[in-house]
């Protein structure tokens, strides 16, 4: 995973709540066995016509915003299903960091582990953010994990919380299987408790 | 040395949820920060969010930990007519079948594949097959196994990157979910299903309504519900934004788990029995958030919008975004009404419909199919209506033909299918074609979820049924079963 710590870029303002994730990638296209290659097919219905045409007025068909690297959404982004095609077509389209009120869980969770950053900050915040990502190709934000603000044009600073294990996963770019297997003996010693309490559990 | 008097840890022990229970049972370790390494029993795979998570295994050279605690089936985007059977057509898909096929061969996990009768929506099988039982965690690669959380157990969903963390570890890093509990009191009325129930609760509390909790369901009217109905209403538990739902273990769960094919047997079942016995929430167990409803007041639902919020019951009308006061909530309304193509304080009985779906890992039960069938019998589907019955699994089309439910629905005029996800997602050939309305027992009604351009109208297996054979929405009270003649 590629890790992520400052990120200073355009951002694309998606002003509407509930975006769920058969918004983000379509369930037609996820009859693939790659992680990458989805982002021509990020928000496939709302950015094209039948006829795989571009929709002039889909925010990411015009420019600056067809390099945005950040989204601005409203609340409880990412609801539905649990496909990370979600967050692996974001990435693929260039996407690293979606700015919302708030997430759903496993939206959240799969975004992390892509090198996704999802911030959640307060509906107003969001807001002003979305004014300021409506002015287009003159201003970017920057959002610093590592002091864990976002940064507006005029320098105003919004600081936000993200978990600290997340993060420094992030920071880092660690796998986190990496991280669990340093546990494997305490997993063996579970195993071996649960075994003799719930002999049903094993084959 | 300072001895202290060691107080009996019962007597002790602050109360717990059932969620809790499960969950201190699981950690492992707990990290610096509250994460746990939590312990996964079982973990269900199917071929569409799997792929990508035994690539990365074997690109690290990772072994599956537990295959004997895994196991796959094909669901999602398979044919449910007989083309399956042959050269899957469609390229993508056939790939994702044979990936997986090469996949279990080569990491050693069983496997249930589409020849087998056992096959059908992991979501089906897993109680079906007694793979799913209380106390356990389970997961899979799919928000809707917090279906399985009706037996009594942990079960959530988790993305493909969680999948291969599983598979090489059997564990997860998580943090403990805030406990909700709904509680339904009083009795269904009659044409009421538990899915009326879940699309009351999500009407009411919203899709972000549970996110970060894990639900519990209790009071009367869950308690009264079978196995097949608590599968429903925690399936749609995903729908409130929650992270699980559960309704605790009781005799109706120990009777549907004994005789399963991986259920305990004997003495062993016994001893899960008594463990099983053990974790209903305690008397005082506190709850974050708290919703009760009436179940005497809930009548047939139906969703009128793109999210599962959007629901009323079918005596309803069509709500009107100028009385919205919220701009954005206004707009959405409005591009809901467009994109479903209705009319402020248009009634929703009375709406024509042009395909008619029961299926899918809410509503594909024998007890579906049942109730389908009842309303069905003596009776034809409308004209210009295309209506399918997708029976959940193998073994549910099997015992629905044993009853002869077969029989009935396909002279009342229903397509009589093999089991898959079928026309619940869009990504098999169950496609909704633009424009088309359906009234679907699935659990999704989002923009283009049926298929591009397709709006659903969700409901229960019998509000569905009465659609069908009216050729619109249609109250199921009015509608009696006819006499067996």
């Amino acid at each position: 995973m590629k890790a992520f710590t400052t990120l200073t870029g355009v951002a694309a303002p998606m002003p509407a709540a509930n975006i769920d994730t058969d918004k983000i990638i379509p369930g037609r296209f996820l009859k693939t066995i790659a992680r990458t290659g989805l982002g021509k097919s990020l928000f496939a219905n709302m950015r094209y016509n039948e006829d795989g045409t571009e929709k002039p007025d889909f925010v990411l068909n015009q420019e600056p915003y067809r390099h945005a690297e950040i989204l601005i959404a409203f609340d409880n982004f990412g609801c539905g299903s649990s496909r990370e095609h979600a967050p692996w077509a974001l990435l693929d389209f260039g996407i690293r960091c979606v700015i919302a009120p708030d997430f759903a869980d496993i939206f959240h969770s799969n975004s992390f582990k892509n090198g996704v950053l999802p911030v959640a900050l307060p509906r107003e915040i969001c807001e002003q953010l979305m004014e300021d990502a409506r002015m287009g190709g003159n201003v970017r934000l920057t959002v610093d994990l590592e002091r864990q603000v976002v940064v507006r044009p005029n320098g105003e600073e919004f600081p936000f919380q993200v978990d600290g294990f997340r993060r420094h996963l992030l920071l880092n770019g660690l796998d986190d299987i990496g991280q669990t297997m340093q546990h494997a003996s305490a997993i063996d010693g579970f195993e071996a408790k649960q075994r003799a309490a719930q002999p049903w559990l094993y084959a | 040395m300072v001895v202290r008097h060691v107080v009996g840890e019962s007597a002790m022990a602050k109360p717990r949820t059932l969620f809790d229970k499960i969950w201190d049972a699981h950690v492992v370790e707990t990290l610096p920060d509250g994460t746990a390494v939590l312990y996964i029993d079982k973990h269900l795979t199917h071929e569409v969010t799997s792929p990508q998570a035994f690539e990365g295994l074997r690109l690290a050279g990772r072994k599956v930990r537990r295959p004997d605690a895994t196991i796959a089936v094909v669901d999602h985007n398979i044919a449910t007519d007989a083309s399956r059977y042959g050269r899957i057509e469609d390229p993508e898909s056939r790939q994702q079948v044979e990936t997986l096929e090469k996949n279990v061969v080569e990491f050693g996990v069983p496997y249930i594949p589409l020849t087998d009768v056992r096959q059908g929506i992991v979501h089906v099988i897993g109680p079906e097959l007694g793979l799913s039982l209380p106390g356990m965690t389970l997961v899979c690669g799919d928000s809707h196994t917090s279906t399985h959380g009706a037996m009594g157990a942990l079960a959530f969903g988790i993305g493909t990157s969680e999948v291969e963390h599983v598979l090489a570890t059997q564990t997860l890093l998580q943090k403990p979910a805030k406990n909700m509990r709904v509680t339904v009191d009083g009795t269904l009325p009659l044409g009421c299903s538990a899915k009326d129930i879940v699309l009351a609760i999500i009407g009411k509390i919203g899709t972000a309504g549970g996110t970060g909790h894990v639900i519990e369901f209790a009071g009367e009217a869950i308690r009264a519900l079978d196995m097949a109905g608590r599968m429903t209403l925690c399936n749609m538990s995903i729908e409130a934004g929650a992270r699980a739902g559960m309704v605790a273990p009781d005799q109706t769960t120990f009777d549907y788990v004994k005789g399963r094919p991986f259920a305990p047997k004997g003495e062993v079942y016994d001893r899960a029995v008594a463990w099983w016995s053990t974790l209903p929430s305690d008397p005082g167990a506190q709850f974050d958030k708290e919703v009760v409803l009436d179940a005497a007041a809930i009548a047939p639902q139906v969703t009128w919008g793109t999210n599962p919020e959007a629901v009323l019951p079918i005596t309803g009308m069509v709500p009107d975004p100028a009385s919205v006061e919220d701009a954005d909530r206004r707009a959405q309304m409005a591009r809901m009404l467009d994109y479903m193509d209705l009319k402020p304080g248009q009634k929703l009985e009375g709406l024509k419909i042009d395909v008619v779906f029961v299926g899918s890992c809410t509503n594909s039960r024998i007890e579906d199919i049942r109730a389908v069938a009842a309303l069905a019998r003596g009776r034809k589907v409308a004209d210009g209506v295309r209506a399918m019955v997708v029976p959940g699994s193998g073994l549910v089309k099997q015992a629905a033909e044993a009853e002869g439910l077969d029989k009935i629905l396909l002279e009342a005029g229903f397509e009589w299918r093999l089991a898959g996800c079928s026309m619940c997602l869009g990504m098999n050939p169950d496609k909704l074609k633009p424009g088309q309305r359906s009234a679907s027992t699935s659990n999704r009604n989002f923009e283009g979820r049926q298929g591009q351009g397709g709006r659903t109208h969700l409901c229960s297996p019998a509000m569905a049924a009465a659609a069908a054979l009216t050729g619109h929405l249609t109250d199921v009270r009015n509608l009696q079963p006819l006499d067996a003649a």
